[in-house]
């Protein structure tokens, strides 16, 4: 058998856009949208009459308030859209799975320039109340069925829940401890501090992490990302496009969709990871890039929990010593040897739920970053979102692969 | 009774649904005993109940009686008021003894959240919600 055509690099970004980003902003989902795509497509240097494809994650209908985001016969209507090829939907690998449908709907030729877009109000959503956990709203919540019924009786309603497991064995298994952990948390924070955007920019130290209050062992606080509203788009294109973009595109060099574990929270073959473990596996079997030559990573930190893992699957440290890797902070800072999560990530710079990973990622190829640009501008970005059975991951160039 | 210092679960339980396939799950406590389905030709558990047997794909799977034994796999004591007046409470995730790639997300109760181990020796016990008896586990007695 040949090896596989990497169709994936038939497909760049060239453009991206991004709305305000806050609490409690009193906007509409559909509003935030707007904005995000048509910076996306100016960026492109593009008008809506370019755009032939329309896709995003999670769709329409799905999960708590503020969670879904507009659909896209929503995005579609507002803006008049006349399409090629659509899509929307949450079963894939990961948040980014719109993006990597995307890729290869322009690598097929069902469209030429697809606007991709993830919008989150889960701030305005929750208003003045507390974050409600996945079925967890008390009286009236109807009887559980599917994975849920497994979990929801015993009062696991969060994925916070579902991933303390992965940081408690973790414990068990490699002696991480909160101290390390606390490190993903700290550098977010000290990142935030110089993006403008992020939800949370004053200091953070290890006192205040150590001293905040738990959600549930060994995850405090400070573990958890910070529901905002906002909206990320990116402009997926056919890579010929690349000459003509105003703006550098960003080459996608590969990506990273498989899951070979069993699909689920409780029953995932080795609970001191998940299937990025599997995601990052087959990113790494799609180019001749290796985990030395990234210069930046962006990776999904919707729990602490998950940076630590997706660190070590996607080669970025040994398996196992994530903490011993970030331990100081050093290593990760914006100076070190791999700056990490450069915008503040979702911890503190909000949880614009894997979109703003490859914002950022683009922000940083581009070195547009400003105060929190990392020296180079770096060559190769690896993106990585998602936790649990839904993860996926792609590394971005600024040149073609 | 529960540990001094922990609740046996949330303050509400959410209850699944039951259905034809995991009616037997849900209401085996009934006698007191834990109950997942067997594959008669590759005699292995399959968890969450299936139409046919994950492994060997035969399609003769009926509920068989296990020990109610089981490891902790790894834990975590929740205190966020996901379910309003919930006490913190410990989420466990076990390992059952007769196959080590059949978990459950349990409650475990009757233990202080000093002594929760990763590895330590579990046993079930069920707590009756409506037409659900839900299985818990609690420390086997060398494990307390």
């Amino acid at each position: 058998m040949s090896p596989p055509e990497l169709l994936e690099r038939r497909a760049v970004i060239s453009g991206v856009g991004q709305s305000a980003v806050g609490r409690r902003l009193g906007r509409s989902d559909l509003d935030l949208t707007v904005d995000a795509c048509l910076q996306a497509v100016a960026d492109a240097g593009l008008t809506r009459d370019d755009i032939d494809g329309l896709a995003t994650f999670p769709g329409a209908g799905v999960g708590t308030g503020g969670f879904a985001g507009p659909s896209s016969p929503e995005v579609q209507d507002a803006l008049r859209l006349k399409l090629t090829w659509h899509d929307g939907g949450l079963e894939g690998p990961g948040q980014l799975r719109a993006v990597f449908a995307a890729c290869l709907a322009v690598a097929a030729g069902l469209a030429r320039h697809v606007l991709v877009y993830r919008t989150v109000t889960e701030s305005s959503a929750q208003g003045a109340g507390h974050r409600p956990g996945i079925g967890g709203g008390g009286r009236g919540v109807p009887r559980m069925a599917g994975f849920l019924q497994w979990t929801i009786p015993y009062g696991a309603v969060s994925a916070a829940n579902w991933l303390a497991w992965i940081a408690q064995r973790r414990m068990f298994e490699f002696g991480l401890t909160r101290q390390q952990l606390a490190q993903i948390a700290l550098n977010a924070r000290k990142n935030a501090a110089r993006n403008p955007k992020a939800i949370y920019r004053d200091p953070m130290s290890m006192e205040d992490y150590l001293a905040a209050r738990m959600i549930t062992t060994p995850l405090c606080l400070y573990d958890c990302d910070a529901p905002c509203d906002g909206s990320t788009a990116v402009v997926v294109s056919h890579a010929d496009y690349a000459p003509d973009t105003p703006r550098p595109a960003l080459h996608v060099n590969a990506i990273g969709t498989a899951i070979q574990g069993r699909p689920s929270w409780d029953q995932f073959d080795d609970m001191t990871t998940f299937s990025a473990r599997d995601a990052a596996a087959s990113m790494w079997a799609r180019t001749d890039l290796r985990p030395t030559d990234v210069q930046v990573a962006e990776l999904y930190d919707g729990f602490s929990i998950l940076t630590m893992v997706w660190l070590e699957e996607l080669g970025l440290c040994p398996r196992g010593e994530s903490g011993p890797f970030v331990e100081g902070g050093g290593r990760i800072a914006l100076d070190g040897a791999l700056p990490l999560n450069t915008s503040g990530g979702q911890l503190s710079a909000g949880r614009l739920h894997g979109f703003g990973m490859l914002h950022e990622a683009c922000v940083q190829l581009r070195g547009d970053g400003g105060d929190r640009q990392v020296a180079g501008p770096p060559e190769v970005a690896a993106v990585a979102a998602g936790g649990g059975p839904i993860a996926g991951c792609k590394l971005l160039t600024p040149g073609a692969p | 009774m529960s540990g001094p210092d922990l609740a046996r679960g949330p303050s509400i339980r959410v209850l699944p649904r039951l259905d034809a396939t995991n009616s037997f799950f849900w209401t085996s406590g009934q006698d007191g005993r834990l109950r997942f389905l067997r594959c008669g030709a590759c005699h292995r558990l399959v968890h969450p109940p299936a139409p046919r047997c994950s492994y060997c794909l035969h399609d003769a799977l009926a509920p068989d009686v296990v020990s109610g034994h089981a490891t902790l796999h790894s834990f975590t004591v929740n205190h966020q008021q996901w379910i309003p007046g919930s006490d913190p409470y410990v989420i466990g995730l076990v390992t059952i003894a007769e196959q080590d790639d059949v978990r459950l997300t349990t409650n475990v109760v009757d233990c202080d959240a000093d002594h929760l181990r990763v590895g330590m020796a579990l046993e079930v016990v069920f707590e009756q919600a409506e037409d659900v008896w839900l299985p818990l586990f609690r420390p086997r007695p060398e494990a307390r």
